[in-house]
């Protein structure tokens, strides 16, 4: 009985040992989950998710701090992913969220007054333009996050859903006409 | 009549999969090639090759002449729009074109004056020309391959770091059935084509030239044979398997050459045009015409199925109506063949260099599939794929939105020729599968790619703020150790409140202008009220009126 | 409503493969009820009619359309390849019982038509051999064998109310395999045995009827050459070497050809498509390993005949097998996986 016991705390020590020592010997330096985590963002920097970036909300989410639900722009497959890498289930966007489709900035030029307010609100330098000149969007730098609307005076911005053309244009998922394909 | 193979005819290699399908050849092929009237107006769209569409160089109002450059290039891989006969533009506006997303596109609207007026046509003597100033002139003349995939013909004509492509094959095959444009033009235009075809290989620096035209096309196989005589260029007569005209499968068919993948057939030595864009490619060098017309197979459910030579341009429903119009009982329109070809939304739209084909459909050749059923693992698909991929694996991952699984199994190597589809006993619509798969990787790797842009572009935002931040404290310090040192002393940014000042006359100004954008009475405003709207109104035309420099 | 190709080959459909797979099936049912007597056919309609009741109920339960699945022959020929691996006059219950744990269990409940991992009809037979190894081990012989071979009344008797008339005794046998075991054990050779194996002539003929269900449907593409090929040629080979190790415990090749459900198994239930490989090497490996199993579950193992559970095993190999013998995809190069 005695010997049994010594037995297999002995084999329970060495192959711990051997274990323990594989880990540290062994180990595979992969991306810090952060990195991971920001990589599946959009990187619209919107701050919906009450961060100030993706960044810090990937950081928030790798720390355990936020939920993965809170990023409208990623939408239900940005979640599914985030779901896919934590070994987590998906869920539906956290309350208040809600997915747009994806839009851009668009300054009406006539009515802009050149107040430089937008330009320090974008969190992607896509408004160019100087103090008191007129201002205007790069359209494909822009990432649709909204945070240039708000600080604006006179109300001169607005979001413009990207409209479908031939060159953004996608095949659809197919209809097929059994309703319950098993 | 069939053609027994010569002796000294290469020996075909048959390319893994393929089906045999009715061809259905006759019904378009009882007449000749016939020309269509002049129409009142053409309506030419500017992305009619793969690549960036052409920039319109015209506007409302000009006044246009046949073979008129319409469309500038724009980029590197794109060719040049003309007009189609001598008028008056229009518009420039997006119109329906022949899409499967049935979505509008930019097009130059152009109302015909009748006289059909050319621009002096320039042929060029290609056997002196320097090959890259022939090469762009034929982007310059808009070819682009009229195959169907329209890719731009003078970056496929430059060998490029290889300086010589050995095989040149003019690609006859034409395997999908009903389509019988190629045929006709092989039956009536075949030294035409051959001349085309020299000029393809001066340019390719090629030492064989191959004819390869499926056995179900024995006139026209008679016609290119009698106009090769005297040459070594080479007409070989195919099996009727499709997909024998994809590039790749004729390649090997004809070479035994396998075009490795995501290759070109370029890197086994071989180029492949089809035999409609040798024949542009000699109207535009020997006659100096630009690409403003091809033939086109109306058949079908049609009273006078046939082929037409179409200016580019031609709405669909002016085609159908020359091809005697659409029988009743047409169920729907196909542009290209039945196995690739896509539903055309709407008549309106003209015909491109793309269109090959407008087949109508009627409930008897193309009866609605039956309803599908889930996947049996039965096989059938993998023994007709010709790319020897396993279609039921591809379709199950490509269904649950896996595309890292469709990836591997290498979705990519899909040509959506269709032969999957067809096999179906379950009549999964497989190819919308890959279709929808292969869109949506692209749609991520754009969005990917995007991402990426907006994160350097954020850090990079950042670490300027940090930076100005820094620099501002630095100077503040300063400044308030200068201060000490004077003995000044003020607690406020004496521009504080100028700054705020400035800023609340100028919201003030964009109130008014707003107004301003609403019809207005200014009668009775202040002398400079009135100065600040005159400058606001030459600001808003300025910035309203026509875009100079896009 | 497909975007493209706009047409679709004629005549073809899950139905239609699946009728052609069971007109194959006609002449070795007819040659059964000649052979055996016409208790195959009380055990035909019956797993037909249970087979149909319960996918029925169960596409009810499940919400799925009736007409397209009912209609799609599938059912019929899992009932089919049921019947035809059971022993006739069973009672009514075991056909019962069969039918459920092949539509329910093996089909449905791993998501039904083109879902299921095992081969239903011989999930069904296996249930019933390691529940009811008694009932299972009662094989009715060959006529002009047995003492009496049931009329088609006498069947219908013995398959509802249990014993009748006439006595099991009077109309089973031990199979040749069975006979070949006790032998064996007994010491005396299997070569003798084997020679002398009454049903054997019987069994040609059912073998042969079954062979040339097989070829028609190789003439009409229903299935390829590698199941059937890969699976007797394994199979012979295998019992070859056994043989020539030791002729007295071991039976010759064409013993192992002509009895159990071998030329069943080769040409129609290995090649179910749904459970099989679907790879042209990937089915070689598949339906060879089968025989090789076969062969040993027969000559080592606790059961008489091996091919279902050679078939089980192979088909939860499958997805494995498949996913290293996907073939080279054109353009690209060997050995290389992208």
């Amino acid at each position: 009985m005695l010997s049994a016991i010594l037995v297999m705390s002995g084999i329970a020590l060495v192959l711990g040992g051997v274990l323990g020592w594989a880990a540290i010997r062994f180990r595979v330096e992969e991306d810090p989950l952060v990195d991971k985590i920001d990589a599946i963002l959009p990187q619209t920097q919107c701050g919906q998710c009450g961060y100030p970036g993706c960044r810090p909300y990937a950081e928030a989410i790798a720390k355990g701090e936020a939920d993965i639900n809170r990023c409208p722009p990623g939408g239900e497959e940005g979640i599914r992913q985030l779901a896919e890498l934590l070994g987590v289930e998906p869920k539906p966007l956290g309350e208040g969220l809600v997915h747009k489709p994806k839009s851009v900035a668009v300054i009406d030029e006539r009515l802009c007054i050149g107040c430089t307010l937008c330009i320090q609100a974008c969190p992607v330098d896509a408004i160019v333009g100087a103090a008191k000149q007129m201002h205007t969007v790069v359209p494909e730098l822009c990432t649709g996050c909204e945070l240039c609307v708000a600080p604006c005076p006179v109300d001169c911005i607005r979001m413009e859903v990207i409209k479908e053309d031939i060159s953004n244009w996608k095949w659809r998922y197919p209809v097929v006409s059994l309703t319950a394909l098993a | 009549m069939r053609f027994a193979p010569t002796p000294d005819e290469p020996r075909l290699t048959p390319f893994p999969g393929g089906i045999r399908l009715p061809a259905h050849k006759e019904v378009s092929t009882q007449r000749p090639i016939a020309a269509l009237p002049l129409l009142p107006l053409y309506v030419v769209p500017l992305r009619q090759h793969i690549g960036e569409p052409a920039r319109p160089i015209v506007q409302a109002g000009d006044r246009v002449l046949r073979g008129q450059m319409i469309g500038r290039p724009e980029g590197y891989v794109s060719v040049g729009v003309h007009a189609p006969t001598s008028g008056r533009v229009l518009a420039v506006e997006p119109r329906p074109v022949p899409h499967p997303s049935g979505l509008a596109d930019l097009c130059v609207v152009i109302e015909a004056d009748g006289e059909d007026r050319a621009v002096e046509p320039t042929p060029l003597d290609w056997h002196v020309m320097d090959a890259s100033s022939l090469r762009n002139r034929l982007r310059e003349m808009g070819l682009a391959g009229l195959g169907g995939a329209v890719f731009p013909s003078f970056i496929k004509l430059n060998p490029g770091a290889r300086r010589s492509i050995p095989i040149l094959i003019l690609n006859g095959a034409e395997c999908e059935p009903w389509i019988t444009c190629d045929d006709l033009l092989m039956r009536q235009r075949a030294s035409e084509i051959l001349l085309g075809a020299q000029i393809m290989r001066h340019m390719l620096g090629a030492q064989q030239v191959l004819v390869g035209i499926e056995d179900n096309k024995p006139q026209a196989i008679a016609s290119m044979m009698e106009a090769a005589i005297g040459s070594d260029i080479r007409v070989v007569a195919v099996p009727s398997i499709y997909p024998a005209g994809g590039g790749k499968q004729l390649t090997y068919l004809l070479t035994g050459r396998e075009t490795p993948a995501h290759g070109l057939t370029t890197d086994v030595g071989v180029q492949v045009f089809n035999v409609g864009t040798a024949y542009a490619l000699y109207r535009a060098v020997v006659h100096g015409e630009p690409l403003t017309s091809r033939i086109v197979t109306v058949t079908g459910h049609v009273a006078a199925p046939g082929n037409f030579e179409v200016r580019l341009g031609t709405p669909i429903a002016d085609l159908l109506a020359a091809a005697g119009g659409e029988l009743t009982g047409a169920t729907g329109r196909v542009i290209g063949g039945p196995m690739m070809g896509f539903e055309l939304k709407d008549t309106a739209a003209p015909v491109t260099k793309a269109v090959n084909c407008v087949l109508v459909k009627d409930a008897v050749h193309f009866p609605p599939p039956p309803p599908a059923l889930p996947c049996i693992r039965c096989g059938a698909c993998a023994r007709a794929c010709p790319m020897r991929l396993s279609p039921h694996e591809l379709y199950w991952y490509a269904r649950h939105r896996d595309f890292g699984k469709t990836q591997a199994l290498n979705l990519f190597d899909c040509i959506e020729c269709g032969c999957c589809s067809y096999v179906c006993p379950s009549h999964i619509p497989l190819v919308d599968y890959y279709r929808f798969a292969k869109s949506e990787i692209w749609a991520r790797e754009r969005e990917k790619k995007a991402a990426d842009e907006a994160r350097a572009r954020h850090e990079f935002r950042l670490q300027r703020l940090e930076r100005e931040k820094q620099e501002k404290a630095e100077r503040l310090a300063k400044k308030a150790a200068e201060r000490l040192e004077s003995g000044a002393v003020s607690a406020q940014d004496p521009d504080a409140e100028r700054k705020r000042a400035i800023l609340a006359a100028a919201i003030e100004k964009a109130r008014k202008a707003k107004e301003g954008v609403q019809p207005r009475n200014v009668d009775d405003l202040p002398e400079a009220v009135r100065k600040e709207i005159a400058s606001i109104d030459a600001r808003r035309t300025g910035g309203n009126g026509a875009d100079p420099t896009p | 409503m497909p975007t493209s190709p706009h047409i679709v080959l004629a005549d073809n459909s899950v139905r239609a493969v699946m009728f052609k797979v069971l007109a194959a099936l006609v002449p070795g049912v007819v040659v059964h009820a000649w052979m055996f007597g016409p208790a195959i056919w009380v055990s035909l309609l019956l797993t037909t009619l249970f087979c149909l009741v319960i996918e029925a109920l169960v596409l009810a339960m499940r919400d799925l359309p009736l007409k397209p699945f009912l209609s799609d022959g599938s059912v019929l020929v899992t009932a089919w390849l049921l019947a035809l691996s059971l022993p006739t006059l069973l009672p009514w219950w075991l056909y019962a019982l069969g039918s459920l744990f092949a539509v329910l269990v093996a089909k449905h409940l791993y998501g039904g038509l083109g879902q299921n991992v095992f081969n239903p009809a011989m999930v069904g037979y296996a249930v019933l051999i390691v529940s009811f190894p008694a009932h299972m081990n009662l094989w009715p012989a060959p006529v002009g064998v047995a003492g009496h071979t049931p009329n088609l009344m006498e069947a219908l008797d013995l398959v509802f109310a249990g014993q009748g008339a006439v006595s099991p005794d009077a109309y089973t046998a031990a199979t040749p395999m069975d006979q070949l075991r006790a032998q064996v054990r007994t010491g005396l050779s299997a070569e003798a045995v084997a020679a002398a194996s009454f049903g054997l002539h019987a069994k040609e003929a059912l073998v042969l009827s079954y062979a040339l269900g097989g070829l028609l449907l190789l003439a009409h593409r229903v299935i390829t050459w590698h199941v059937p090929v890969a699976f007797l040629g394994a199979l012979v080979a295998t019992a070859t070497l056994l043989h020539l190790i030791d002729p007295g415990r071991h039976a010759d090749p064409l013993f192992h050809l002509l009895t159990g459900s071998t030329v069943l198994g080769a040409f129609f239930i290995l090649t179910d498509p749904v459970s099989a490989s679907t790879t042209p090497l990937g089915k070689l490996i598949y339906a060879g390993l089968a025989g090789v199993i076969t062969v040993l579950i027969r000559s080592f193992g606790a059961y008489p005949d091996g091919v279902a559970f050679a078939v089980l095993l192979m088909n939860a190999a499958v997805p494995f097998i498949d996913a290293y013998t996907q073939p080279r995809v054109f353009g690209h190069s060997r050995g290389r996986r992208t």
